[in-house]
């Protein structure tokens, strides 16, 4: 993941890693997406109001009237905001935008590389990543019973009690922090690109 | 429009300050107080872990918090292309660069380490106000004119380069013209309602000063110690504008310091004491100092002082116009012909994408060396970005040839840059070097300091050798270099003797921010912490005079230059007092011819020089000095001397002396009218 696409080979199947960019941006939408959950989370967690308290110590004297899991919604803006990021840099929505079909291999593989170059900027930029697993990909690793099963999925044959033994598919990916440009309140965020007149 | 420093500030004190910070501090994050415009943060959060790092670490704040001794030691680079921040606490502590909040796109501010030194002066339709105004409050909003500066005045600016103000720096070090005037930028309509290169100096300063003030509002920055380098080749008009502009928003407290100096403080502080052993009595260092606009050269000598090692700068090169930028749009260039051959027109527009992707490009072939080439797509202006893209490629060979052996050849020291003489002129523009080659200017520099020409090739020898500026992040160029100067020193000096050792190159300077940082450190030697550089003047300053003799018709009676300035004349210190007397007439103003020498050391004050090598002596701006009438008649004669100091801060201070009475007047700058014509 962490490899520059400008080392590859250049002959080397350009529509695979223009597939790859795809996926590197899917991939990036998904984590702000989780990261944008984990945050709401934190939010309603530090402001429990007291009617909550009451009815939390309700629940414990009567627990059959279960009330059902609050979900937040999440506001739009940082989405908007980074959608904005990656229209400007990466090109993000005219390149999707597109109908890939009709264009060469070579053609689109031109155009994954300005989104490529650009998403990379926008990602490094404004985010922190780090491996969640030190662990290098393909190495056998045990997880003790109580493990943090939000930071690790099990996958394949998942029975018995743990200690639980397997392969380390995929290192995970954590955002340490975000550090998404300031926005004047004024500001219309859905407008993520702005037409542009050359006089 | 840049005054708001210098208002209510003297009326603070310590206490107010910190009885201000207080509720803050038990608040935590609070960003910035009622009057500034508020910029909402989109959420921030994390998860629970990281937010609680957020809360434990100082740089997220957003704010000081330390309400105690609020004393930093500040070092502001005004670079040609970007201005950097870096300070640390007097009492000691890391240094830091500070984040500069600046408008990245309308609506949209972003808090990078660097202040792009570009202005976008927009029309009035451009933009609406809200969308352009940063975290801090902005005094007088009606009257003030918007201005643009930092990265999006970039962008922006390379989309409707009209409107764009760029290398001002580079006018401030350009005699000839009138740097007050405004004059930028330089082919825009009147409309534009053009800016002077003293006022964009003031703009970026009193933009840094403010994003300061939002993150320490309890320590003021005219309150700190405060260092802000120059180019060690800015003649002393240069260094004068930049002290006013700094003076003129406030900050009464700046000195001045050259910046390949600081680039040796940087690395300085990065060894703290450790630079002892890597430096021995008798070390010449050679600081190549290659910026984004300019080349500067120094030399540094160690020396002793009682035990102590000791620095003391001994030369200073020409200014010149010749940078990192240039070898991005020279490869452009080549890769703009490529594709014409192949029967591509490019526009325009396309060429600042192709500079943009060609500097990626060249970074990426320069550090790896197992690439071959690397592609390069210009995107679309459009929204068809499949279909309107240009791609290309930049391969090792072209960055070679265009790069290493364009901008570095290897030349013999006895190599002079190549001077085409200039056409006429017809309008202003800036003196760019008109040799790419580096080597050549280095070549040139070191041999006009060997004066005494005992054996050729004769030139000085550095004995270490420091790399400055974000082009010697390629070892490519870097290694050229340093094999280059290794070339010449390994020549025998006279026959029988042996060549000089290899250069030792000082490692672990930070390219990119070690002249601010420097800058920063040296605000904190200034306070009597570790080793200063001793320089003085690089230069030494000359009056002419007319010689007598019988008119001549069509020949100018030959000039002669009178020293009043030596070499070497340290901070708050004075030239003696020269013999000659100069015939002034009160209430008229009275010019001189002014002219400088970075080569004749030895010159003492009161000597008289009849003629001098080409290239010898500089002509600078003329001086002139009015005296007023209070007293005497007007019309009537009064002898003066014309005595030179230079100022606390670093400036060069001219004055004429009365022999009777000892009053003073003080000596302009001024610009003369006919360079103005002509250049």
């Amino acid at each position: 993941m962490n490899t520059d696409i400008n080392t590859i080979v250049l002959n080397l199947d350009i529509l695979h890693y223009s597939l790859g960019g795809f996926a590197l941006l899917l991939l990036l939408l998904v984590i702000i997406l989780a990261v944008k959950k984990g945050g709401g989370g934190a939010g309603g967690a530090g402001s429990i109001e007291p009617s909550q308290l009451q009815s939390e110590q309700a629940q414990q004297q009567n627990p059959v009237q279960e009330k059902p899991p609050q979900f937040n919604e999440t506001s739009g803006d940082s989405a908007l905001q980074l959608l904005a990021l990656l229209q400007q840099e990466a090109r993000l929505i005219d390149f999707l935008e597109e109908d890939a079909k009709t264009f060469s291999d070579a053609e689109v593989g031109a155009a994954a590389r300005v989104v490529h170059d650009g998403a990379r900027k926008v990602l490094h930029e404004n985010f922190s990543i780090n491996p969640i697993r030190s662990e290098e990909e393909g190495t056998q690793l045990t997880l003790e019973s109580g493990f943090n099963n939000q930071e690790i999925r099990l996958s394949g044959n998942v029975v018995g009690e743990a200690p639980f033994t397997g392969q380390l598919i995929h290192r995970g990916w954590r955002v340490s922090q975000v550090n998404l440009p300031k926005v004047n309140p004024e500001h219309e965020l859905s407008l993520v690109a702005p037409a542009e007149l050359e006089v | 429009m840049f005054s708001r420093f210098t208002k209510g500030r003297s009326s603070k004190n310590d206490t107010d300050n910190s009885e201000k910070q207080k509720p803050k501090q038990a608040s935590g994050e609070e960003l910035s107080e009622a009057p500034a415009a508020t910029v909402d943060e989109t959420d921030k959060s994390v998860g629970d872990a990281s937010q609680r790092e957020d809360h434990d670490s100082p740089v997220d704040t957003g704010i000081d918090t330390n309400n105690e001794e609020n004393t930093y030691a500040v070092g502001i680079d005004l670079g040609t292309t970007h201005c950097v921040l870096a300070y640390m606490p007097l009492a000691g502590g890391a240094l830091q660069t500070l984040p500069i909040a600046q408008i990245k796109d309308p609506g949209i501010v972003s808090e990078p380490s660097q202040l792009p030194s570009f202005i976008y002066l927009p029309h009035e339709e451009e933009f609406s106000d809200s969308e352009l105004r940063l975290p801090w409050a902005q005094q007088d909003e009606v009257s003030q004119r918007k201005i643009i500066s930092g990265e999006f005045a970039r962008a922006h600016g390379s989309k409707s380069p009209m409107r764009l103000v760029s290398s001002a720096k580079s006018w401030l070090g350009h005699s000839g013209v009138n740097c007050k005037e405004d004059f930028l930028p330089l082919d825009a309509p009147d409309e534009v309602g053009k800016i002077s290169p003293f006022a964009v100096t003031q703009q970026y300063l009193s933009h840094l000063a403010a994003a300061w003030e939002a993150r320490f509002p309890a320590s003021p920055l005219d309150q700190q110690m405060l260092t802000i380098t120059v180019p060690a080749s800015f003649d002393p008009l240069a260094r004068e504008l930049t002290i006013e502009a700094a003076q003129s928003i406030g900050l009464h407290n700046a000195v001045l310091l050259e910046e390949p100096q600081a680039a040796l403080y940087g690395w300085l502080h990065k060894q703290g004491e450790n630079w002892r052993q890597q430096l021995q009595v008798g070390n010449t260092i050679l600081v190549v100092d290659v910026g984004g606009g300019t080349t500067d050269l120094s030399l540094i000598n160690v020396t002793e002082s009682g035990a102590e090692l000791a620095l003391e700068r001994s030369a200073v090169g020409e200014h010149i116009l010749l940078g990192g930028d240039n070898m991005d749009l020279t490869l452009a260039y080549v890769i703009k012909a490529k594709l014409e051959k192949e029967g591509k027109k490019i526009e325009n527009w396309q060429l600042q994408g192709l500079t943009h992707g060609c500097r990626h490009a060249k970074e990426s072939l320069l550090l790896d060396e197992s690439l071959s080439c690397v592609p390069i797509v210009v995107p679309s202006r459009g929204s068809s970005l499949m279909g309107g893209s240009l791609r290309t490629e930049l391969s090792r060979e072209e960055v070679l040839n265009t790069l290493v052996e364009g901008f570095f050849p290897e030349v013999d020291v006895t190599a002079q840059p190549v001077r085409r003489r200039r056409a006429a002129l017809t309008k202003k523009s800036l003196p760019f070097a008109q040799d790419p080659g580096i080597s050549r200017h280095l070549a040139a520099f070191l041999s006009s300091q060997q004066s005494s020409p005992v054996a050729a090739p004769s030139f000085v020898r550095p004995s270490v050798l420091l790399f400055n500026g974000g082009v010697f992040k390629s070892e490519q160029l870097a290694d050229r270099m340093l094999g280059n100067l290794n070339n010449w020193l390994s020549a025998a000096p006279n026959e029988g003797e042996e060549g000089a050792a290899e250069l030792k190159v000082l490692q672990g300077a930070d390219l990119d921010h070690a002249v601010a940082s420097g800058a920063a450190y040296y605000s904190h030697v200034r306070n009597g912490n570790g080793v200063k550089i001793r320089g003085g003047t690089a230069r030494s300053y000359y009056v002419g005079i007319e010689s007598a003799m019988p008119a001549v018709p069509g020949f100018e009676p030959p000039m002669q230059a009178y020293c009043i300035a030596p070499y070497g004349m340290e901070e708050g210190s004075q030239a003696d007092l020269p013999e000659e007397e100069f015939g002034l007439v009160v209430g008229e103003q009275a010019c001189f011819r002014f002219y400088s020498s970075s080569l004749r050391k030895e010159d003492s004050v009161g000597q008289l020089l009849e003629d001098w090598q080409e290239g010898e002596l500089e002509e600078l701006e003329d001086i002139s000095v009015n005296l007023p009438a209070e007293g005497k008649h007007p019309g009537e004669v009064v002898a003066v001397h014309l005595q030179a100091g230079v100022s606390e801060v670093g400036t060069l201070k001219l004055e004429a002396v009365s022999p009777e009475d000892g009053k003073r007047w003080k000596v302009e700058f001024s610009v003369r009218e006919e360079a103005l014509a002509e250049a």
